[in-house]
């Protein structure tokens, strides 16, 4: 059992190569960043919906939380990273576990509805509050102060790239043990058998809050290294697409597995890069299609093939 | 009675129109080997269902050794020692059955909560889990996720599940339903293997499975109790005679 | 204020109209249809190039647009819905997104993204006023063909289930689905017959409401929300349940709008969360409705 937790070598290696990356190969340093984001959001929806079955369709309220704190503490207090992000995790961090009083009880469908209701509020909020929030124009402006009082975010993009991998590092390891742990298991025993994990006494509710709220302030980090790392913070941020793409990444990459979320971040920026340049309503049209086949196909039979031989699931 | 160590007094349970459990009131004594019989639909699983928390009485009160466990979480009464199997099989799919009695004897023994620590890594957790294993013959697919296990190995992780949380009183619904009659005898002899003061309450259809096991005897019919006593005054029953002679007709 | 009310009323019977068929598919086949609202969108694209390209009067175009989005409802049930049943919950949601994303991207590419404007007949401009000051209840006339329309297609539904064998067959599947089948019910052609009707009266309550909501691409996941609020409040176990589901939605909405018009969406939603949170199965759900 224990030695599922051991660093494998292509673990290794896959993060050695993504530091090296943005230094070795300046033009991308800023897609790096883009996708380093990308997987952290990932990754705290996987916390949620791979592990714990939590269907949310507004999880992109987190992500959005975290970007608004963030640019308006860097505005408006203090101009250091690390102190923003902090400050956006909080935030999201605190909304999360309000708002997991609402995923509690009821059905797929209700749990759709009460996150995608959650971050359709914030929106509205959000656009309300234009004095504060900029409205539709967004929230410009927004300067961060040198990492560690020596390194700048450049234009160039490779120290915000290693700042977003260095977050993304953090918190996916920090998430990876969560996952391997006993704590981890019975989120796994409550998306499998809800009923059955209550009858060996997992206290169902206290951990979906627990897990939601994680889940939310990994979220609000991503948005808050989003914020920071692009001088600005729009109303798209809480947008439906923003929740549906990141399932769709988590999707794609697999779900219940972590890498999972880095993995589908990458295809996935990579992929739409490469089709958007064609024409912007393909991309959505191939999304589509994509979505359908893969489900028809089954979801993991195709994203694994290594499981092909082996079967089943790793934890 | 104030030796029981789980009872029921007067419990009441509507469905809108319909009442599942009517004005029952049972009494588990220490050590008990109780058996709950009836025919299908007399509420049986409603019963517990009830005890355990899954379902709120509409009336009426449950105790647990002295203390009113009526409005009790599930998750807690099975902290106190109340654990129960399901007739049909609930189980997690995705784990081995490995994974799943470490899991339970993690939760069990309180480490569900540790998030730092890898699942598995304590060895009182891995010897019972040993333990266990072998115990129920599982060794074999201890690896192999759950949902490819055959049927037999199932049942077999079903309860071995329940001798996980080390119950205090242990709930047995039909726990050899479907095993093969072969493996039927050596399911039992592990129930009954268990320690005198643990009070279990079987709910069972074989006959003879129940009369060799059983030292008391409920019968439930229609949600309410038809009578109660030792095996052999039940057996000898006219009455719970008449409610099976239906029963033994329809299987055949 | 009367006003307000019965431009509400209009709205939440348009709104049950189109939500109608998903309570239903969710009830029968327990299947999460993200791609409703691309249904309606057909409908109202249907009825607005007929009327444009081929200059067909607008009444003419209503049971076009319900039987051709019925038929395409069908053909897709049973091609492409039918394999999903059983699977989970979340693949249901990928699925019907990814429909939804084909569906606005090839209308988007064909048609442009553009609003389409729908000429009402002349029969239907207009407006009448009863009462006077606070009082008054203008009635536009087009509303009230919806209310009235909305309102024949309501008691139909609700006489369709409750008297005709098919009704019955439909009832007895969304109770026990095994059960049903066991008595000789043929559940396949019950799910086809009802998700074609689901989507064809979508398509209507598209072409009805392309005037009133606006048609563009972007309808199916503008709209979607509002569908999936009158589902998940009113229930699946009746049509009545949806249909106050949508009427409370339907006033709200409107009269959210009107008085604070930057918050309005606000309270529809976090009246939705509310309810739900309150009452998961639904506001208007009798003992055991299903999850």
């Amino acid at each position: 059992m224990s030695s599922t937790t051991n660093w494998r070598w292509w673990e290794l290696l896959l993060w050695c190569g993504a530091f090296a990356m943005p230094w070795l190969w300046a033009e991308r340093a800023l897609v790096i960043n883009e996708i380093a984001i990308l997987a952290l959001f990932a990754v705290s929806l996987d916390l949620i919906l791979g592990y714990t079955g939590i269907v949310s369709l507004g999880h992109a309220a987190f992500f959005g939380v975290g970007a608004y704190s963030a640019a308006l503490f860097a505005k408006f207090v203090h101009p250091d990273p690390l102190l923003g992000l902090l400050v956006g995790a909080a935030c999201a961090t605190v909304l999360g576990a309000v708002c997991s009083a609402t995923i509690l009880r009821g059905s797929d469908l209700t749990r759709l509805m009460v996150t995608l209701g959650v971050a359709l509020i914030l929106l509205e909020l959000a656009n309300k509050f234009d004095g504060l929030t900029g409205g539709t124009d967004g929230l410009q402006g927004v300067v961060i102060a040198p990492l560690f009082g020596r390194f700048a975010f450049d234009l160039y993009g490779q120290v915000p790239a290693t700042y977003s991998l260095g977050v993304l590092l953090l918190l996916f390891v920090l998430a990876r043990r969560l996952v391997q742990s006993p704590f981890g298991a019975t989120l796994v025993a409550i998306r499998d058998n809800r009923l059955r994990a209550m009858a060996i006494g997992i206290p169902v509710a206290q951990r979906l809050v627990v897990v939601y709220t994680v889940a939310a302030g990994v979220a609000g980090c991503a948005g808050a290294l989003l914020a920071q790392t692009s001088g600005f913070a729009s109303l798209d941020l809480f947008e439906f697409h923003r929740s549906a793409d990141v399932m769709l990444v988590l999707v794609i990459g697999g779900t219940g597995w972590l890498y999972g979320g880095v993995l589908g971040a990458l295809v996935f920026q990579v992929l739409q890069k490469a089709i958007s340049s064609v024409t912007p309503q393909y991309w959505t049209f191939w999304i589509g299609l994509f979505l359908v086949v893969l489900v028809l196909v089954g979801r993991e039979r195709l994203v694994r093939p290594w499981t092909w031989r082996f079967g089943g699931q790793r934890v | 009675m104030n030796d029981a160590v789980l009872s029921a007094h007067a419990l009441v349970k509507r469905f809108g129109g319909i009442t599942a459990t009517s004005n029952v009131t049972l009494h588990l004594a220490r050590g008990a080997r109780h058996a709950l019989i009836g025919p299908n639909g007399a509420g049986k699983t409603t019963l517990i269902n009830l005890l355990t928390g899954v379902l709120q009485p509409t009336e009426g009160s449950i105790r647990l050794q002295g203390q009113d466990i009526s409005r009790l979480a599930p998750h807690l009464r099975v902290r106190r020692g109340l654990v129960r199997t399901f007739q049909i099989n609930q189980l997690f799919d995705s784990l081995s059955p490995q994974q799943t009695l470490t899991l339970v004897l993690s939760q069990h023994l309180g480490l569900g909560a540790r998030w730092w620590q890898a699942l598995g890594a304590d060895a009182e957790v891995q010897r019972r889990c040993d333990a266990l294993l072998q115990q129920f013959h599982l060794q074999e697919v201890r690896a192999m996720p759950t949902r490819v296990l055959a049927y037999g190995k199932r049942r077999l992780l079903e309860i071995a599940i329940a001798l996980a949380c080390e119950p205090r009183v242990l709930l047995l619904d039909e726990p050899v339903a479907g095993v093969p009659a072969g493996e039927r005898e050596e399911l039992l002899q592990t129930v009954a293997a268990l320690p005198a003061d643990v009070s279990i309450l079987l709910i069972e259809h074989d006959m003879d499975l129940v009369f060799s096991f059983a030292t008391r005897m409920t019968v439930l019919v229609n949600g309410a109790v038809l009578t109660e006593g030792d095996p052999q005054s039940i057996a000898d029953d006219p009455r719970v005679k008449a409610v099976y002679l239906g029963e033994e007709v329809a299987h055949g | 204020m009367l006003t307000l009310l019965f431009d509400g009323i209009a709205y939440g019977m348009l709104l049950f109209i189109l939500a109608v068929g998903l309570a239903v598919t969710l009830g029968l086949m327990n299947f999460i249809n993200l791609a409703h609202g691309a249904f309606a969108m057909a409908g109202g694209y249907i009825t607005v190039l007929l009327m444009q390209r081929q200059g067909w009067p607008f009444l003419a175009c209503l049971p076009v647009a319900f039987i051709l989005t019925a038929l395409v409802g069908a053909v897709l049930e049973r091609s492409l819905y039918r394999p999903m049943y059983r699977k989970p919950h979340l693949d249901q949601v990928l699925f019907s997104i990814g429909l939804t994303f084909m569906a606005i991207a090839s209308v988007d590419y064909v048609l442009g993204s553009s609003q389409q404007i729908l000429q009402l007949p002349e029969w239907l401009k207009g407006r009448t006023e009863w009462g006077e000051g606070a009082w008054t209840l203008g009635m536009g006339h087009y509303r009230l063909f919806i209310v009235a329309v909305c309102a024949v297609l309501t008691i139909a539904l609700q006489l369709i289930l409750t008297r005709t064998r098919f009704g019955s067959r439909l009832r007895a599947a969304v109770d026990d689905q095994r059960v049903a089948a066991g008595l000789g019910i043929n559940v396949n052609v019950v799910f086809m017959a009802t998700f074609a009707m689901g989507s064809g009266l979508a398509g209507l309550g598209g072409a009805l409401g392309a005037e009133v909501l606006g048609l563009d691409p972007g309808f199916p996941l503008k709209y979607m929300v509002y569908f999936l609020i009158v589902v998940a409040v009113g229930g699946t176990s009746s049509i009545t349940g949806p249909l106050l589901a949508a009427l409370l939605l339907g006033v709200a909405d409107v009269a959210g709008k009107y008085y604070i018009p930057k918050l309005g969406a606000f309270i529809v939603y976090s009246l939705m969360i509310a309810i739900l949170v309150w009452k998961p199965q639904g506001l208007f759900v009798q003992r055991g409705g299903k999850a």
